[in-house]
């Protein structure tokens, strides 16, 4: 965990940091005073109880939300105190997204799915299908651009999540319960992309997840617990 | 489980009698297998000839087994440096962490930080058995497999755990 120094650059090694964040959703506080650096091109996973918080903690880092206290600091600079609009370009750009239902959009086709990131930022038509079509390919769903979401099975969908969140090199991806919805096996393959994906991209991953094998693939993992965190490598455990 | 451990903690408790011992042992770990009485005495003996415990004097009209042993620096040290440490992350831990985790409660040590500490140990382990499945062949990922999900378990059972404590705290300390 990384002190609140305001003002300060953020930590050297961290690409995306949080420092005593405080957020609260009417009179229920969700974070009180979380911290949490994560280096850059490191898998780290949030793990903790239903409600402890740990998935407003991603939303924090993501810039979804904004805290009520403390700093969100991204590729060194503040995220928290940026406008609406420069967030949301930030996420379209540097951010993928994965979520536990793959949230793909039912009325389009695989591939639009994949490649409407791509169109959303104003890559060419031709330009961003070919990519999507590259990166069906990259995931073995190569002969599924053209059918709809509701036809692929709960492993299939989140590959295409994947690939839609990853389509746009973002510097980090946000996957939260990635494999919740899964079985063992094809939650393992699922998290196993993720991991080899990231790799290959140099893509730094915040997963939250409250399954420990799901944790056990990240380079190490963080404990959320009643809106705090802890950290047991800085608290010397767990190496 | 750690039987001399687990009995030093209760001596940490409160100075007793071997009989008290072996009541408490029984009440709280044995369940279902009582510890012999010539075992308790044995463990006292060593703990004794180990500056863990001091026996008092004999009471009177008593025999050994009247005796009140009492916990020393020594011992305390020693149950201290055992609730801390996280235990071998192999499955099938559940006696030694249900012990020390009852244990820590009545002492009123942080059971929490103990179960943290466990917890991180375990995710340590799945991490290198998780990269074994990374690099070997299927044989091996099945065997890794087996130790994952069963590392997996205690883990349930550690976070269960954990959200039960002051409940729990409650029932050991009366």
């Amino acid at each position: 965990m990384t002190a609140s120094r305001p003002g300060a650059q953020a930590s050297a090694q961290s690409l995306i940091e949080a420092r005593d964040v405080v957020k609260s959703f009417g009179q229920t506080p969700a974070l009180r005073g979380a911290s949490v650096a994560v280096a850059r091109g490191e898998i780290l996973a949030v793990m903790g109880p239903s409600g402890s918080g740990k998935s407003t903690l991603l939303h924090c880092l993501a810039g979804i939300f904004t805290p009520d206290g403390g700093e969100i600091w991204f590729d060194g600079r503040r995220l928290d105190t940026l406008g609406e609009a420069e967030r949301t370009k930030l996420r379209r750009t540097a951010f993928g997204f994965v979520f536990q239902f793959g949230q793909l959009v039912p009325e389009l086709s695989i591939a639009d799915n994949i490649a409407l990131p791509l169109l959303l930022n104003r890559v060419r038509r031709k330009d961003a299908y070919e990519k999507a079509a590259r990166w069906l390919d990259r995931l073995e769903l190569g002969d599924l651009g053209g059918r709809r979401t509701g036809e692929l099975s709960g492993g299939q969908a989140q590959r295409v999540a994947l690939a839609r969140a990853l389509v746009m090199q973002p510097q980090v991806l946000f996957a939260d319960e990635p494999t919740g919805s899964l079985d063992s096996l094809t939650g393992e393959m699922v998290m196993d992309l993720i991991v080899s994906l990231a790799r290959e991209e140099e893509t730094t991953v915040v997963v939250v997840t409250h399954e420990a094998r799901v944790a056990a693939c990240a380079d190490r993992e963080i404990l959320v617990r009643d809106g705090m965190v802890f950290d047991p490598q800085a608290a010397g455990v767990g190496r | 489980m750690s039987v001399p451990l687990t009995m030093l903690g209760l001596l940490e408790r409160e100075p007793s009698h071997g009989y008290e011992l072996k009541r408490d042992y029984d009440a709280y770990f044995g369940r279902g297998k009582p510890l012999p009485f010539g075992q308790v005495y044995a463990t006292l003996a060593r703990l004794a000839r180990d500056g863990m415990v001091v026996a008092g004097e004999a009471e009177p009209g008593a025999g050994p087994e009247r005796k009140r042993y009492v916990i020393t620096e020594a011992g305390a040290t020693e149950v201290e440096t055992w609730l801390a440490e996280p235990a071998e992350p192999e499955p099938h831990l559940q006696t030694v962490l249900f012990a020390k985790v009852v244990l820590a409660l009545m002492l009123g040590r942080p059971a929490d930080r103990y179960l943290d500490v466990q917890r991180a140990a375990h995710l340590a382990r799945m991490r290198q058995l998780t990269e074994v499945k990374r690099s070997d062949g299927l044989l091996d990922v099945l065997r890794a497999d087996y130790g994952l999900f069963h590392l997996e378990a205690d883990l349930r059972w550690i976070d269960t755990t954990a959200a039960r404590l002051d409940a729990l705290a409650k029932e050991v300390r009366g």
